[in-house]
């Protein structure tokens, strides 16, 4: 099926591009210059927030939509030029919601898909239905094949949706939030067959809120926001905590996924940026997640001591932070307690978290200003200049403490001016 | 191809059903013939073609009945010359408003939709309403049927043109305006009406819908009316069916959803049409024969169509039989109303409709 649509001369032409397109809804500008180019073979994500202009791409992609400006094209050729019925033999979609609310069974829907490939006197023959049974099968809704749709749940009906883009048999497959209604179980099963499609030769594009999912099954991402493209390439690329604080306006943790190459993304309670260096102090999953909060909120961290294989050590590490280790139960040396001070000074301040111990007294010793998180083991901590809080009160303490100290600046600046 | 044997079968079950009830219906009237004679009578009618001569542009068709019954003269008389014409009018009637009620309840996806919901029966009511009142002559031989067809499609195809826009006809849209339009046009008849003095009467009767005094003319014009945008929108069910999984989607698996719109949105106009300027304004038909229908065999345009037509059909005949056969006759707008709408209600109450 592939085939007929690879470029003429074997010469190598996305199966699916979006050049330059521009689009308005009234006097509001959707799209704006936004460029996209799918490979034969790939399964390409759209991310991006609620209003990115998500689903209007996806509407531009499959001809329902005309760009005001720009290209799209499919196997090179220009979308426009192509009729409804030809745009259908090329193009499958699953939108995002539908009104199925006619009793038309499972079957009849998804033999809807069939209808680009009949002309108006032709009826479905046995390969049609063949292909009507697989796409059932694949897209896991056989099982209720003669029910009405209008009896299912709202994931099974999107995956009666999916079998019936599936029947459609089209090379280029076009996805709008296929997930948001599924179970995890369901979820993982439609974008495994995405994959699965995309490996046989299909191209997929697909508009998929949850950024995990997207970093894992797709093989590009294109991050959408306000109608522009703020990043495309790799989910590794294109997933990082500054450009998604960009888009999003959202304070996120960018780690790996256990069980595959893709990263991780967090989201954390929202907070102002912390422009910072922040020097943390202490083991254990509190002194982790301060590391890690400390990170999204944008603060440059450093970590130590810490004996290595701690859960801090590790996520500093994972995190890319400058962090001072030394082997378990081997004691502090001189050398590294010396790294650490240097850093606890340098630092705008010192984070206490948990078991610091007594190797670390002369760091926490070093600091500017210290602030102690809440929680077991903060009587180790002998200083008097310490403050007590939780972490998500310290994170946003330090950005308010930044933001009066350049108030201050600023009124300081004034004043001498005035002067 | 399980599609195509249920809509065999349905058809001709209500094929069946829309004989029996002719039959029964030209037995009844002032005079009672017992329904074996008429069946008789009708058999006698149907004839097959022995022999075709094409002579020049003249083709000269030679037919044969295939039946020979006694039947008396009188029998024969009332029932061909008198009964059979304005039975069959009912029946195309009927058939033309259960089709474009199905088709308008699909292209709106709204059980609301029935086949005047573009103004259809307003203009046909203006143009009637209005040429009984005013009087004169039309140009062309137009008479009261004339005015009101012209009406009822002038009106219909200004709804279309005032809610499209940049080639684009929004259902909404469309409905809002037709809505307008049939307002505007109630005004108007109204007014007609304050000023119709000796003519009020007969404007009333059109208005209520009502087939007397059918002719055989009548018979064979809406036959030809209503038959060849049938025929049509037969040949549209699959597309229709797949307009109701919405304008977007339907696009997406290929319909030109506003060319396809167009041509069911005519085609059904015209059908009304046929049917509203010979029997007047007709109600719940159009409404309630296709909600039946589609309890009965789902939501499948290419059966949901013609077995709406033929149920309309039969539904028409039975309720004009009852319309007639009293002591003064009642025009059969008011007994369609009256019997469908308490039937409707109690389908309502066995099957709870939610949606289309």
């Amino acid at each position: 099926m592939s085939d007929r649509w690879q470029a003429h001369d074997g010469q190598s032409v996305p199966m699916l591009s979006a050049e330059d397109i521009s689009v308005s809804l009234g006097d509001t500008e959707i799209l704006s210059n936004v460029s996209l180019t799918a490979e034969c073979g790939s399964v390409v994500g759209l991310v991006g927030p609620n209003g990115a202009g998500k689903t209007t791409t996806l509407r531009l992609l499959r001809a329902t939509l005309s760009p005001d400006c720009g290209t799209v094209r499919v196997a090179g050729d220009p979308i426009e030029g192509l009729s409804s019925k030809q745009v259908s033999q090329r193009v499958a979609s699953t939108p995002q919601a539908t009104t199925l609310s006619f009793e038309f069974t499972v079957r009849q829907t998804v033999e809807m898909g069939r209808t680009p490939h009949l002309s108006r006197f032709d009826r479905a023959d046995s390969g049609d239905r063949e292909i009507v049974e697989a796409a059932m099968e694949r897209a896991d809704v056989a099982r209720f094949a003669d029910r009405p749709v209008t009896s299912l749940s709202g994931g099974e009906r999107q995956r009666v949706l999916l079998a019936r883009a599936l029947a459609q048999d089209t090379p280029v497959l076009l996805l709008d939030e296929p997930t948001s209604n599924l179970d995890i179980n369901h979820a993982v099963n439609t974008l495994e067959l995405v994959a699965g499609l995309a490996r046989e030769g299909k191209t997929a594009v697909a508009a998929i809120h949850d950024l995990n999912l997207a970093a894992r099954y797709c093989d590009e991402l294109v991050l959408l926001a306000d109608g522009e493209v703020r990043a495309a390439g790799e989910p590794g690329e294109v997933l990082q905590t500054p450009t998604l604080r960009d888009a999003f306006d959202a304070t996120t943790l960018v780690t790996g996924q256990p069980g595959a190459d893709a990263p991780l993304v967090t989201p954390l309670p929202d907070c102002e940026p912390v422009d910072q260096a922040i020097h943390v102090v202490g083991t254990g999953r509190q002194a982790a997640a301060a590391v890690a909060r400390l990170v999204a909120s944008g603060a440059t961290v450093s970590v130590g001591v810490v004996p290595s294989g701690d859960a801090a050590a590790e996520r500093a590490r994972e995190l890319g932070c400058e962090n001072v280790t030394v082997p378990p139960f081997a004691g502090v040396d001189d050398n590294s307690r010396q790294r650490a001070t240097e850093l606890a000074r340098a630092a705008d301040a010192v984070v206490v978290a948990d078991d610091v111990g007594d190797a670390n007294e002369s760091v926490v010793a070093a600091a500017e200003r210290v602030v102690t998180l809440a929680g077991e083991g903060v009587s180790v901590v002998k200083s008097t200049r310490a403050t007590v809080a939780t972490l998500p009160d310290v994170v946003s303490g330090l950005a308010t403490r930044q933001r009066q100290a350049s108030d201050d600046r600023r009124v300081e600046s004034r004043e001498q001016q005035d002067r | 191809m399980r599609t195509h044997r249920k809509t065999a079968i349905w058809s001709l079950a209500l094929s069946l059903l829309l004989a029996v009830v002719i039959t029964v219906s030209a037995a009844i009237g002032p005079v009672w013939i017992p329904p074996t004679d008429v069946a008789q009578v009708l058999l006698n009618a149907v004839v097959v073609p022995t022999a075709v001569e094409i002579s020049g542009p003249i083709v000269d068709v030679t037919t044969q009945p295939i039946f020979q019954f006694r039947v008396s003269p009188i029998q024969q008389q009332i029932v061909m010359g008198i009964r059979l014409p304005r039975i069959l009018l009912g029946a195309v009637v009927g058939f033309a408003l259960a089709a474009a009620g199905t088709i308008m309840q699909g292209i709106f996806r709204n059980p609301m939709a029935d086949p005047s919901i573009i103004g259809v029966s307003s203009g046909a009511a203006v143009g009637a309403v209005g040429f009984i009142v005013v009087g004169g002559t039309l140009p062309f031989g137009l008479g009261l049927r004339g005015a009101a067809f012209a009406g009822s499609l002038v009106a219909a195809f200004g709804v279309y043109l005032i809610a499209t826009e940049g080639g684009r006809t929004p259902v909404a849209t469309l409905l809002l305006a037709g809505v307008a339009v049939q307002t505007f046009l109630g005004a108007v008849v109204s007014f007609l009406l304050l000023n119709a003095g000796e003519s009020i009467r007969r404007a009333l009767f059109w208005l209520m819908g009502h087939l007397k005094g059918a002719a055989w003319p009548d018979v064979w014009s809406s036959l030809v009316l209503v038959a060849i945008p049938f025929a049509l929108l037969l040949v549209y069910a699959r597309d229709l069916n797949v307009m109701l999984l919405g304008e977007e989607d339907a696009q997406s698996l290929g319909i030109e959803v506003e060319r396809t719109k167009r041509i069911l949105l005519g085609l059904s106009s015209l059908a009304t049409a046929a049917g509203v300027a010979v029997a007047g304004i007709i109600g719940f038909v159009g409404l309630i024969v296709p909600h039946v229908m589609r309890l009965l065999v789902g939501p499948d345009h290419r059966v949901l169509l013609p077995t709406s037509a033929l149920a309309g059909a039969a539904f028409l005949v039975a309720t004009d039989t009852l319309a007639r056969s009293g002591s003064a006759e009642v025009p059969v707008g008011i007994v369609t109303a009256a019997l469908g709408a308490p039937f409707f209600l109690y389908l309502l109450r066995q099957r709870e409709v939610h949606e289309l």
